[in-house]
């Protein structure tokens, strides 16, 4: 009994001593291994001689002059990566936040099981899934000829190949990623504190903008970068659904990668990749979170 | 009461025609009859699952009626938003904005409403409230009664036609309660405003409300200012919801248009004819606990009314200030008496022979069809 | 009319539920087409032959045999590897806890594309180039399922009163009963959500496996291979079977949260 004592929880609920460093040491070896130090190897790989190859080996010269000439060759594929990133994310955020809005407060006694729906389709392969959406837009298919019909779309327009489907493939890929985040927070607002803006006078859209949307912005923030940089890595969607002219940084890193003279291309944009998302995330949880956030 | 077409015109305060409110299978509220005068404290006082919520929410506009009318100062609101209507609410805990500070908490209504001099009509208002000091804490960091406060104050800056106050202090402790009961009073007086008071709670009604209307199963019970309704109940309800009662079976022998006369196991009783709410036949004969007189076997008792012999104690419980007894009646039944402990009678023992007795201006006589238990199991 | 305004967010938010749910509808369509040529996809007849004869191309199905094994071996190492962590980082207080959260964060954060190329660089710097292959997409999978697997036991762990194991102890029950009789069977919910969750991580995975699977060709890689040149509607019969097995693993698991919650009232 003495002895349990002392190895029993004391207040503060977590217990000291050896065995944490023991539990935790796979995991840290396993990504230190093989998440941190490859992160490393990137940022060599980015400065190596250009001179180099596989063949003749390849040398750390810090030559940053490979991140010019990766930004000179590519900064449209980088560009047009954030741009369907964030149009994807933005059109997630508008139907997700509607979805999960939904769910949380229009749904009753059937939320779990509305929640589990928002998830199952995504236990279909994303390829397999993806390629669904290659036949619905296809160029005869009923979707083209249906807005044809209502002019909406010209005789000789398409949706598949084009922005328009990457863009949708996108943000019906992520959109879990989106709602399942929103959800948590918006579930959690107390229906009176609506009820109470509009006994004070709120109508139904100042209501939302005043009390709803700046209570669920925790998921807003989570669920808009569960999405944003997955979106704007991913090159399935532009490959699948787009044409030669949609091809995105994605498709770029993964070409010069397995280009046996191009692997410091390669690491340059993934570097100037990863740097971009960083910048952005931390503009925009900056800009929505420091005042609003709770 | 004046009938729906002629309701409102010219009516100052608020008023109720023919209220219905339906959920699936569930008649919440059934044909209410309301008025409340422009200015007073009203309270709706009722068990949980009554309709006085359900009634609040569709004077807030928070409920959509099933049928009927409100009207307000001589306007229909009936189908008006709830943002459309000079009403405002006090939440049951609150619903403060996690997300602003108190005095924008405070602030939320006139903003939307866009009225000028926000910033000196908050700082007037949290003086109101005694809150100055706490303009720019969010409600997190406020204790319960400061909290509450912010609520009403949050409600009160509007100068609504009607503050409604949603069992306001349900989730205070006692002592807290009692003040803010207090304070709550003072500023409905200060201010002049009409309130309307949702409570389940018999004692917070009694103490704060002019009017109190007792509500059961979807209807008003009865209405009146609260010393009407303790001393002159008109159900068994009322009788045994606001305070207690001891209720005997009796059978009127005689109504005349004073007083009316009934048969109790033997004994005659007189009852004044306004404290008489049933037609004849049999009745429940009642008395408050404190109205009945208690004294040993064969002693004087200084009570006008007949004497009534053959108790014996069969519970004594003291409290100090009285004393309260279970006397059990020859017919069966056990009575209860509150006896003040002056220090002049003795204090009975379990066992006791003890005569009762009453003055009958006291006694009241009810519907002998009603459910003579009705609201004793609901009061708190 | 009225109607349509009341309910307009809900009409909304099933509209959206159902633009989730179309592709998935075409995908168990498809699996019963009987296409007429292999080039142009869309729905020409019924049969049930391509549920007869899922493996009528053979290099789909070692594909799915290759996914199936990794997926297993990945999800059982990253399981077992991420519950540890999640107990270490729930129960335990240690130097260096705050930074081994932000470690498993990242790897969420970071874009698959980024963490693939540098695995493969790490690889191709270490020697391996020769040899990536079964090992090297066991060990990308492991790495990025580990993560996920941390934080569905933890957010388990974390929502668990420890009360249970105080009374566990106060009731003579040695350190370990406390931890197989109460805490385990409390905890395993989430240690076989999380399992499920890495299973169709590993499963679904394209852009890493693809940076380093040398010649190995995964499920996910088989269908980008013939997506060009014409899938095989047994593609689809796949798709379906992964969207039924997963669902009734998921409706089982929810069917019976809401008995227990039901025998709890």
């Amino acid at each position: 009994m003495a002895e349990s004592r002392v190895a029993a929880p004391a207040d503060s609920g977590r217990r000291r001593g050896l065995t944490a460093y023991v539990l935790m040491a796979p995991a840290v070896i396993v990504l230190g291994l093989f998440f941190v130090i490859p992160f490393y190897s990137l940022v060599a790989a980015s400065l190596y001689d250009p001179g180099g190859s596989d063949k003749a080996g390849w040398d750390v010269t810090y030559h940053f002059a490979n991140y010019w000439e990766a930004i000179k060759l590519y900064k449209g594929q980088l560009l047009r990566s954030l741009l369907y990133g964030g149009a994807a994310t933005l059109i997630c955020l508008v139907l997700g936040y509607v979805l999960a809005y939904a769910i949380a407060f229009k749904s009753g006694r059937w939320k779990s099981l509305l929640l589990v729906l928002v998830i199952v389709p995504f236990f279909t392969s994303f390829l397999v899934r993806t390629l669904s959406w290659q036949l619905i837009l296809a160029d005869d298919g009923w979707v083209v000829d249906a807005l044809q019909f209502v002019h909406i779309l010209g005789q000789d327009d398409k949706l598949l190949a084009t922005d328009f489907a990457v863009i949708m493939g996108l943000a019906y890929n992520f959109l879990p990623f989106m709602v399942l985040p929103l959800f948590a927070s918006i579930d959690k607002i107390d229906p009176r504190l609506i009820e109470a803006s509009s006994d004070l006078y709120s109508n139904p859209i100042t209501g939302f903008f005043k009390v709803t949307w700046p209570l669920s912005l925790p998921g807003v923030v989570s669920g808009t970068l569960l999405t944003f940089i997955p979106a704007t890595g991913d090159y399935i969607n532009a490959e699948l659904l787009g044409n030669t002219e949609t091809t995105v940084i994605g498709k770029v890193i993964q070409l010069q990668a397995t280009n046996a003279n191009h692997p410091h291309i390669a690491a340059a944009l993934s570097m100037i990749l990863m740097f971009l998302i960083v910048a952005m995330v931390l503009v925009y949880v900056r800009r929505v979170g420091t005042e609003e956030l709770l | 009461m004046s009938s729906p077409a002629e309701a409102g015109s010219s009516y100052d305060g608020l008023r109720i025609r023919a209220l219905n409110k339906s959920f699936a299978s569930f008649h919440a509220v059934k044909e209410l009859d309301l008025d409340v005068p422009r200015g007073s404290f009203f309270a709706l006082l009722g068990p949980s699952g009554c309709g006085k919520t359900t009634t609040l929410r569709m004077v807030a506009g928070l409920e959509a009626p099933t049928s009927g009318t409100i009207t307000l100062a001589g306007q229909d609101i009936t189908d008006k938003k709830p943002y459309q209507r000079p009403v405002n609410t006090v939440f049951q805990n609150y619903a403060l904005f996690p997300h602003l500070d108190i005095f924008e908490n405070v602030a939320f209504g006139l903003r939307r409403r866009k009225v000028s001099g926000v910033e000196a009509k908050v700082k007037d208002m949290l003086e109101l409230v005694e809150l100055e000091a706490q303009a720019r804490k969010k409600p997190a960091q406020l204790s319960g009664g400061q909290q509450q406060r912010v609520a009403l104050a949050r409600a009160l800056i509007n100068e609504p036609e009607v503050l409604l106050l949603d069992e306001p202090l349900g989730a205070l402790d006692l002592k807290l309660r009692r003040a803010m009961q207090i304070e709550i009073k003072r500023i409905q007086t200060e201010v002049g405003l009409t309130f309307i008071h949702v409570t389940h709670d018999q004692e917070e009604a009694m103490t704060m409300a002019d009017t109190v209307a007792v509500m059961n199963a979807g209807v008003i019970e009865q209405m009146g200012t609260p010393s009407e309704l303790y001393e002159n109940p008109a159900s068994t309800f009322v009788a045994n919801f606001l305070g207690q009662s001891n209720l005997i079976e009796g059978t009127v022998q005689s109504s005349g248009s004073d007083v009316v006369t009934v048969d109790m196991h033997g004994i005659g009783v007189t009852i004044p004819a306004h404290r008489a709410h049933t037609d004849g036949g049999k009745g429940w004969i009642g008395i408050r606990p404190e109205k009945v007189l208690i004294g040993a076997a064969g002693a004087e008792l200084d009570a006008p009314g007949n004497t009534i012999p053959g108790g014996v104690v069969s519970d004594v419980s003291f409290f100090g200030v009285s004393t309260q007894y279970l006397v059990k009646m020859p017919w069966g039944q056990e009575l209860m008496v509150f006896a003040q402990n002056t220090g002049r009678d003795p204090i009975f023992r379990t066992g006791e022979s003890v005569e009762l007795s009453w003055r009958p201006e006291y006694a009241f006589l009810l519907d002998h069809a009603q459910d003579v238990k009705a609201g004793a199991e609901e009061a708190s | 009319m009225r109607w349509v305004r009341e309910h307009v967010i809900a009409l909304i938010g099933g509209a959206v539920l159902v633009y989730l749910f179309v592709p998935i509808f075409l995908v168990v369509l498809m699996s019963f087409n009987d296409p007429a040529t292999r080039n142009v996809y869309r729905f020409d007849g019924f049969t049930l032959d391509n549920w007869l004869h899922p493996c009528a191309d053979p290099a789909m199905c070692d594909s799915l045999a290759l996914s199936i094994e990794i997926g297993l071996l990945a999800t059982l190492v990253a399981t077992v590897i991420g519950t540890l962590a999640a107990f270490a980082l729930v129960r335990w207080d240690f130097a260096g806890r705050s930074q081994s959260n932000l470690l498993i964060f990242l790897p969420m954060a970071a874009p698959e594309i980024v963490m693939g190329s540098s695995l493969l660089t790490l690889f191709v710097q270490g020697g391996f180039a020769g040899q990536l292959g079964f090992v090297t997409i066991f060990i990308a999978h492991v790495m990025f399922c580990l993560s996920f697997v941390v934080v569905t036991v933890r957010s388990r762990l974390a929502g668990m009163n420890d009360t249970l194991e105080q009374a566990a102890s106060d009731l003579y029950a040695t350190p370990q009963q406390t931890f197989w009789r109460v805490t385990f069977p409390l905890v395993l919910p989430g240690i076989l959500g999380a399992a499920l969750l890495s299973f169709s991580l590993s499963f679904d995975d394209f852009i890493i496996t693809n940076l380093n699977s040398g010649s190995e060709v995964t499920f996910p890689m088989y269908v980008w291979g013939v997506a060009r040149v014409g899938l095989p509607m047994q593609v689809n019969v796949v798709g379906t079977l992964m969207l039924v097995i997963s669902l009734v693993i998921v409706l089982t698991g929810e069917v019976n949260s809401r008995r227990r919650a039901r025998a709890l009232v």
